[in-house]
């Protein structure tokens, strides 16, 4: 009896606050999250987020809309094409622009790059998280060649300011198509060996097949998208559903969640989506590379931005979900308010909920398949 | 389904509770009538706006009165619809939190920002600032501090012309 007593007073079993971050190496960047357990068990999570903020938004009441591109590209770091096409079609749309087919397809051509590139850190890292080091290290390797390719078209590696409104900064570099096509060929046969390496390794399957299901209808009403929303099966893709910029001419599939190691839209599904997804870029590259017209890139850039007083929401399928942004415009050359929704932001917000009743080692695998970049949440 | 159709639904079943900005496709609602209107937007099956994309604050810049822009969406039906919410002299806007989870992070960053007040919000609290800052940033009439935490704040701004 006194045994118990005793081990009761020192054995308290109430719940416990577990503190990760913000200087963490799973959370991907500046993240903090206070873990509510009871036990080894997560009961709830809450995201502390912030630590990036860098008054994006107010920064743009100050800045001309050419000036903003820069900004745009440091939100989201991984997928900076991304985030200059968005927001050069939110500019266009207000501005009623016509672009040059020749730019169009330039901008398909590297977007998709970039959605590679982006998804290659994506499952790299997401492998590195539940630990697995070989795959990071291929990943990073197949991404410096897109890297290459980026930095003859434009000079820079990560933070390119290459789409404006209205066009792109350079024409495409001589060559570009042909090393594209080369990449591609060398690129299609090591999403097979990434696939033997990690997707269908027993031990990475036994840490994410089942765990953290998000079903739909949860996904939709926290406004989770892009492939992590893909993941739960629900067939949303800007690209098809509202196709922007000229994706409406491309022959391409969008993936999803099939449930194929447990449950739909578990880990392993929003995971292995951007495998796939890698696939149907390419194949989206290949066909922009062969209808590839001539023309002048510069031309519709105009000489001074300044749209007529009024507003508009503009959206974008970038590697984490729909970019939108609201740019509201008083008629003069700076906008009165850019609001930018930030897809991984949405995303991040469901994580109490899916993560809820998995231990904390689960938590890991599950905020790596959100694929979260924290300059964008934090902007 | 189109805006005009939307409207035309909208009038049927709450009549006289939204008004249609001049020259936009957008609808604006007052803070009484919008517990009603978002009720019907999202659970009207007709309707079903599921997906509410984001929620933008702005500053209309008379020092009073301040709006919210909700962009929805439907995923059944594909259609799309903005709404405003405008208030003024800091009346509280009722929170749509209990419709759409999405906008609980949302309205935070609203209230953060903009320091729009989002009444029945289950938690109100700063999310990209730190709990300490002083003011909205994002109001046209926002002064920085000229210190934060004993370290001066840089004032020089000539460099951003």
């Amino acid at each position: 009896m006194e045994e118990q007593a005793i081990a009761k007073s020192v054995l308290e079993t109430g719940e416990m606050v577990l503190n990760m971050g913000p200087q963490h190496p799973s959370t991907h960047g500046v993240l903090r999250l206070k873990i509510h357990t009871d036990g080894e068990i997560v009961s709830k999570i809450e995201p502390v987020i912030g630590y990036l903020h860098r008054c994006f938004e107010k920064h743009c009441e100050y800045l001309s809309y050419e000036q903003i591109v820069p900004f745009t590209d440091r939100c989201d770091y991984l997928a900076s094409m991304h985030m200059d096409h968005a927001f050069s079609i939110a500019v266009e749309k207000l501005l009623d622009v016509e672009l040059p087919e020749r730019v169009e397809y330039i901008r398909v051509i590297i977007a998709e790059l970039q959605r590679i590139a982006s998804h290659l850190v994506a499952l790299g890292t997401f492998g590195l998280d539940v630990g697995a080091i070989t795959p990071f290290t291929w990943a990073i390797r197949d991404r410096e060649r897109i890297l290459d390719l980026f930095e003859a078209l434009c000079g820079a590696r990560l933070l390119y300011n290459y789409i404006w409104p209205g066009g792109v900064s350079h024409d495409l570099p001589p060559k570009f198509v042909e090393r594209t096509l080369d990449f591609l060929d060398y690129f299609d046969p090591q999403i097979d060996e990434f696939n033997n390496l990690l997707s269908t390794n027993k031990i990475f399957i036994e840490r994410t097949g089942d765990v953290g299901v998000l079903p739909p209808d949860v996904g939709i009403n926290f406004g989770v998208t892009g492939p992590s929303l893909r993941g739960s099966g629900v067939n949303w893709d800007l690209r098809k559903n509202e196709p922007y910029s000229i994706y409406d001419k491309f022959d391409f599939d969008v993936p999803l969640g099939e449930g194929t190691m447990g449950t739909i839209g578990d880990t392993w599904d929003r995971y292995y989506v951007r495998v796939l997804e890698m696939r149907e870029s390419a194949k989206i590259i290949r066909q922009a590379c062969a209808q590839l017209p001539d023309g002048d890139v510069h031309e519709a850039i105009p000489k001074k931005i300044r749209p007529a007083v009024g507003e508009v929401y503009g959206r974008y399928e970038s590697a984490r979900g729909d970019v939108g942004f609201y740019i509201i415009s008083n008629g003069k050359n700076i906008p009165l308010r850019v609001k930018m929704r930030s897809p991984a932001f949405c995303n991040l917000s469901v994580l109490s909920e899916i993560a809820e009743g998995w231990m904390i080692s689960d938590v890991i695998a599950i905020l790596g398949s959100l694929d979260i970049v924290l300059g964008e949440i934090d902007r | 389904m189109t805006f005009a159709d939307i409207i035309k639904f909208v009038e049927t079943k709450a009549a006289g509770k939204s008004s249609i900005i001049e020259g936009k496709e957008v609808i604006l609602v007052s803070p009484d009538n919008w517990v009603e209107i978002s009720t019907l937007l999202k659970n009207e099956s007709k309707l079903d706006f599921d997906y509410l994309m984001c929620i933008s604050s702005y500053d209309k810049g008379d020092n009073k009165t301040y709006g919210a822009a909700y962009n929805l969406f439907s995923t059944t039906i594909n259609h799309y619809l903005e709404v405003r919410v405008e208030t003024e002299d800091g009346t509280a806007i009722p929170s749509v939190t209990g419709l759409w989870q999405a906008a609980d992070w949302h309205e935070r960053e609203a209230f953060d920002m903009m320091g729009l007040q989002f009444e029945g919000h289950p938690n109100l609290k700063r999310i990209l600032l730190s709990e300490d800052w002083d003011g909205y940033p994002l109001r046209k009439d926002y002064k920085e501090p000229d210190y934060y935490r004993g370290m001066p704040v840089p004032k020089d701004k000539t460099y951003w012309d």
